[in-house]
């Protein structure tokens, strides 16, 4: 009698192929890694913008990582799920031993390991220029990268479940760039006026802020951190409540 | 035995839309059963029911004796299943994907081999996004054999195949039920059901109208004859 591997195994195949996927598209790797890469150098090399006392590597490279987890956890996620929406591939895989629960446990560590390849080569390059975290700030700053994940993740299978593949597509991008000028790269506290409250309370300056009070004061930063959490629970309850898995 | 399927007085209502009226049938392991029925009889509700994707409003429907509805890992690994729309992830390529479906099961069957046999070798290269109708339905129907599975649910396997790659599947199909598999398939040409199976269940408005071997529906008049008979009949 034909039998399947045994869950982790699934779940690690699963992720593993997803993966691959990230990593192999040309345009995903731009988002997850190019683009986080040049926001670092330029940001450290360029005087403006002002980026206040710190050392600015320690500020950009902060950054760069935070805008690493939008990438893969949200624009890269929302993205590949909207199109496998779209073409049956969710539902044929929960067709499959692995299953819609071994199906989302796969995208959450392929996720991961994507993350932590970012991590790996935005670290690396930032030690190059000259970057050297708050020690104290390393398990802070490890918290603040998963719950930004995950808060991140749940909003892209929100965005993913219920609106069509071309327009996950474009709001997916579009939410990127915004996101990137609300809090990302950039401390909130530098951005004019009105958009400095309301990039704090969005979940792109709660992520930026919270991996800058980490790794630049070595701070637990559990103003963010709450911020995140209510919109990763948001998020969740939308994508438990929304998602279709056909589309 | 226990039979490959057995379905119970399904009904299946969406919205205004009764895509299941209370049907009825069963197929055999060791065997192939073309449920045939023209567009909008029921026949892909039927397959989401028997996958565990679509859960009937009432009745019952058993696949190796399972509820396929939430039924676990070990039934799906069994259960053999081409979707209509395929369900191919559109940036990957045949062999990397095929390798991981059968990474999920414990004895699958060898991808080289299976690929060979369904030529996909000749477009290993090819992602899904650029395949044609044809290579798409090959590579589906090898993601629904790669497990070895008790039990085929193929919806429309042969739907846009030429020639050639009609009677390749419908050879894969009669050896799998040769060696004691049970093969559903769904169908709106009674020239595959007439060419490849060994029981027949017409469908028409959501009901079964004729069930049983192929030459006890097609009886006298021929198969298609009878199958027009039986589908285009008085309005339900």
């Amino acid at each position: 009698m034909t039998r399947p591997v045994p869950p982790g195994a699934r779940v690690r195949a699963q992720a593993a192929f997803e993966a691959r996927m990230l990593l192999g598209n040309g345009e995903q790797l731009l988002v997850s890694l190019v683009l986080p890469a040049l926001a670092l150098v330029g940001l450290t090399l360029a005087s403006v913008p002002d980026l206040g006392a710190a050392c600015r590597v320690d500020v950009a490279t902060a950054g760069a990582l935070a805008l690493a987890v939008v990438s893969t956890a949200f624009t890269g996620q929302a993205i590949a799920t909207g199109f496998d929406r779209r073409a049956g591939v969710l539902r044929l895989l929960g067709t499959t031993p692995l299953g819609r629960g071994g199906l989302l446990g796969g995208k959450a560590l392929a996720v991961l390991a994507v993350l932590a390849v970012q991590v790996a080569v935005l670290g690396a390059l930032g030690l190059a220029l000259g970057w050297r975290p708050q020690p104290a700030g390393l398990l802070p700053a490890l918290l603040t990268l998963l719950l930004g994940a995950g808060s991140f993740a749940a909003l892209a299978l929100l965005l993913a479940g219920t609106v069509r593949a071309e327009g996950v597509l474009a709001v997916a991008n579009l939410v990127w760039v915004l996101l990137l000028g609300l809090g990302l790269l950039l401390p909130t506290s530098s951005l004019p006026g009105p958009l400095s409250a309301l990039a704090a309370a969005l979940p792109s300056g709660a992520l930026g802020d919270a991996v800058r009070a980490a790794l630049v004061d070595g701070a637990w930063p559990w103003g963010p951190w709450v911020v995140l959490l209510v919109w990763g629970t948001a998020g969740t309850a939308g994508a438990v409540r929304w998602f279709r898995w056909s589309g | 035995m226990t039979d490959a399927v057995v379905v119970r007085d399904v009904r299946r209502v969406f919205g205004p839309v009764t895509a299941l009226d209370g049907a009825s049938w069963e197929a055999p392991l060791g065997a192939v059963t073309a449920v045939l029925g023209p567009n909008g009889a029921g026949k892909s509700t039927t397959v989401d029911c028997l996958v565990g994707l679509d859960r009937p409003g009432s009745g019952t429907v058993r696949v190796l004796g399972t509820d396929p509805w939430h039924a676990d890992a070990g039934h799906r690994a069994r259960v053999g299943v081409m979707l209509q729309d395929g369900g191919l992830p559109t940036t990957s390529r045949p062999l990397p994907l095929l390798h991981h479906l059968a990474a999920l099961h414990r004895d699958p069957w060898p991808v080289e081999d299976l690929a060979r046999r369904l030529g996909i070798d000749g477009f290993a290269r090819t992602t899904v996004r650029r395949m044609s109708g044809g290579q798409r339905q090959r590579i589906a129907l090898a993601a629904a054999l790669v497990g070895r599975p008790d039990v085929l649910l193929l919806d429309e396997p042969s739907a846009g195949l030429d020639p050639h790659g009609r009677r390749e599947v419908w050879r894969l199909v009669r050896e799998e039920a040769d060696r004691g598999v049970g093969v559903v398939l769904t169908t709106h040409s009674f020239e595959e059901a007439e060419r490849v199976a060994d029981g027949v269940v017409v469908l028409a408005g959501g009901r079964v109208v004729a069930a049983g071997t192929v030459a006890d529906v097609a009886g006298t008049e021929g198969l298609e004859t009878t199958y027009f008979r039986l589908t285009e009949g008085p309005p339900r």
